[in-house]
């Protein structure tokens, strides 16, 4: 859980041009596929955007982030279960794959559908097993469930995928240790886990921002108070203190004041990085023409800040901050495995991992890493979206 | 000058091992309660009552009644002389406790820190060399991988690779038969043989972020024209990229010790915990769930100063390598 691809120099302008990729180094940032009169009127943002299209792997990483916000906002409806609900007859049911093809006695036909696996006890050992019978299972696309109630507000039964029949189930990632759904837990521990990273990122954006805008504008004293400060939680050992802090938190509270003071906890180490790269920007900015002559002009401290300054700023802000969210994720994953972040109603991908702590439990059940994917492959989405971005930002570089 | 440097840095080091004091405290404190009420609570699972007169009397021998300033200056004012207090859990003075899991701890992040060059600074160069070749790619997307998976997860599939397909178990640092056998020439080869797991599994992430900026370092000074100068000279290829080029690259790649170290004693601590290594990190998590606030307090400090010493020496080695570096 170290710090991912962060060169320590990112505050020099020398650095904030150099990518930590490598793809930069032979295209040029600006799009040059497209036509030269399109180019020499489009905005800045067209610019970026042009010069993000040309970067593969952070397409795909944009799409695959959608893709997962998309899952995080309809989770209730893509889960076919209910993810705390046990079912003793399931217990570490393996995963069963989805076929379409359906070869049936009256012909062949695309149908999806499972195959049945039944449960047997050794009659000496006790231990469980499962085979696959000869009995189909057909899935349907928004068939019926179990009932919930969407984003809390509407009550209905409809999912993404479900059984034909409402009694039969089926478990493309298996069942835990309790019979439950992993894959209606992992796509619920995809919505805490995903968001915990946004509304983290929110916070340090905020801190990083006022305190990193203070420190480059102002300089002087000021400057010196905060670049301390941002050392001296640069140097705080990350883990021991937030082990230390998560620790402090009383297990028997509720599960949204969990999440939002381990959201806290996560994102005091955000903001310094964020900070650091406003305060290079701005002392760089600082004496620019296009500032004094704002200043000159008479306009207020706040208005060359917001108005100026910032939006010049926006394309950098949003690039450290979606090299943010991995960070938080891979926090929050690491806390809650520890059994120190979110406690177990709530599901995230950590508390999930947490269930895959236990050697006997992962050599009997190795679908329960199955969430661990889920979390390499966001935090590489995110890595590969920030890089695209950082090395979009300034379309004007050569 | 380089000695007036050294100096001023470990200057500066003082008020802050007392900020981070502070805070250590601080945080061992904040949550609610002492050790005795979880002492009291765990007694109470057993069934066991302890009556008011005896708890209280407990708490006036731990100091506990006392105010918060009172104890912090009691605590620090302790610090100073070398004695870290007495562990509430284990009625042994804490310096006993620690040193020893201290030395392996700072054992494996050498150890580590070691592997991630020795491992990263060949595949950078080669992978900026070589751009774009088959070897490129593959150490790109190990790199990446690396970088995306928490070392706990990497942990734990090894840990299950070796259950499941070797049969043994990897975790700890030594065999039964060593664990509390004094130091010996078998025990260290025990040490040896057990260490390559944590140390895989801690450096990944650091190797893979070092590869990364070696290599971008590196293709920014390849296509400069000293390189072409010296090739136009006739210098061999070997010795054209290792002695210039290279030599520039490596400035960041040094710096990264400031916080590769940091992220190593910290990482080390979860991965501790799962691969049940007998390093700070394990014994402080029980310390703090425990609230035995001297033993966790002296943990964190600690670990603290290790990552303060990792920066110091990051500045120290960046001075020696680049003179333009200026004395600050």
């Amino acid at each position: 859980m170290s710090n991912p691809g962060r060169d320590d120099t990112e505050d020099t302008p020398h650095a904030l041009a150099l990518p930590a990729g490598s793809h930069v180094h032979d295209a040029p940032a600006l799009a040059v596929d497209i036509a030269p009169d399109k180019v020499a009127i489009a905005s800045q943002w067209q610019l970026t955007w042009w010069a993000f299209k040309k970067h593969k792997l952070a397409m795909i990483g944009l799409w695959v982030i959608a893709f997962m916000y998309l899952i995080s906002i309809f989770a209730e409806v893509v889960a076919p279960d209910n993810p705390s609900k046990q079912n003793r007859r399931a217990v570490y049911h393996p995963p069963q794959m989805i076929h379409f093809i359906d070869k049936t006695d009256d012909g062949t036909r695309i149908r999806p559908y499972v195959w049945k696996m039944d449960r047997q006890r050794d009659p000496e050992t006790l231990a469980i097993s499962y085979t696959t019978s000869g009995e189909k299972i057909y899935l349907r696309m928004f068939g019926k469930g179990p009932e919930y109630k969407f984003w809390g507000l509407w009550k209905t039964d409809i999912h993404l995928f479900a059984t034909v029949s409402p009694r039969d189930k089926f478990f493309i990632f298996g069942a835990d240790r309790l019979g439950r759904d992993m894959f209606s837990r992992v796509i619920y521990g995809t919505r805490i886990s995903m968001s915990i990273g946004l509304i983290g990122v929110a916070i340090s954006l905020v801190l990083g921002i006022a305190l990193g805008g203070l420190s480059g504008y102002y300089g002087g004293r000021i400057d010196a108070v905060i670049q301390r400060l941002i050392e001296f939680v640069l140097s705080l050992p990350t883990i021991p203190i937030w082990l230390a802090l998560a620790a402090s938190l009383p297990p028997s509270w509720p599960i949204y004041q969990q999440y939002f003071v381990i959201t806290l906890i996560v994102s005091l180490v955000g903001w310094t990085e964020l900070g650091r790269v406003v305060r290079g920007r701005f002392l760089a900015m600082k004496n620019d023409d296009f500032v004094i002559a704002a200043r000159l002009d008479g306009a207020t401290e706040g208005r060359i800040i917001f108005r100026h300054m910032l939006p010049s700023l926006t394309s950098h802000i949003i690039a450290s901050l979606t090299l943010a969210i991995p960070m938080m994720i891979l926090a929050e994953t690491g806390l809650s495995f520890l059994g120190l972040g979110l406690q177990p109603p709530a599901i995230s991908w950590g508390v999930l991992l947490k269930e895959a702590q236990n050697i006997v439990s992962i050599s009997q059940a190795p679908w329960l890493f199955i969430p661990g994917g889920f979390v390499v492959i966001a935090v590489l989405a995110f890595n590969f979206l920030g890089d695209g971005m950082r090395d979009a930002a300034d379309p004007y570089a050569q | 000058m380089i000695w007036r440097f050294i100096l001023k840095r470990i200057i500066w080091m003082v008020p802050f091992m007392f900020a981070v004091s502070l805070v250590a405290f601080l945080l061992i404190q904040a949550p609610p309660g002492d050790y005795l009420t979880t002492y009291i609570a765990k007694l109470g699972e057993s069934n066991e009552v302890m009556d008011q007169a005896s708890v209280d009397n407990l708490r006036a021998r731990f100091g506990l009644d006392k105010p918060l300033y009172v104890q912090y200056f009691k605590w620090v004012s302790n610090l100073l002389v070398g004695d870290f207090g007495m562990s509430f859990e284990w009625r042994q003075p804490v310096s006993e406790l620690v040193w020893q899991r201290m030395g392996l701890t700072m054992m494996l992040s050498f150890s580590t820190l070691l592997f991630t060059w020795a491992v990263a600074f060949p595949i950078g160069v080669y992978s900026a060399v070589r751009k774009y070749s088959i070897g490129d790619y593959i150490a790109t997307t190990i790199g990446f991988i690396g970088l995306a998976t928490p070392n706990f997860l990497l942990a734990l599939v090894l840990m299950y690779i070796g259950v499941v397909h070797f049969g043994s178990d990897v975790g700890g640092l030594f065999s039964s038969e060593y664990k509390n056998a004094p130091w010996s020439w078998p025990k260290v080869w025990n040490l040896i043989q057990h260490l390559w797991l944590p140390v895989v599994v801690l450096g990944t992430s650091a190797t893979a972020s070092l590869i990364r900026i070696m290599r971008a370092n590196l293709l920014d000074e390849l296509n400069r024209p000293y390189v072409d100068t010296a090739r136009a000279k006739g210098l061999s290829e070997f010795w054209l990229i290792m002695k210039y080029p290279v030599r520039v690259a490596l400035n960041p790649f040094v710096s990264t010790i400031g916080w590769v170290l940091p992220n190593l004693v910290s990482g080390a601590v979860v991965t501790a915990i799962v691969l049940s290594l007998p390093t700070a990190g394990p014994l402080m998590l029980q310390a703090l769930l425990s609230q035995d606030m001297y033993l966790a307090g002296a943990f964190v400090l600690l670990l603290s100063s290790l990552t303060v010493i990792g920066m110091l020496i990051s500045d120290i080695l960046l001075v020696l390598l680049d003179p333009r570096v200026r004395y600050e």
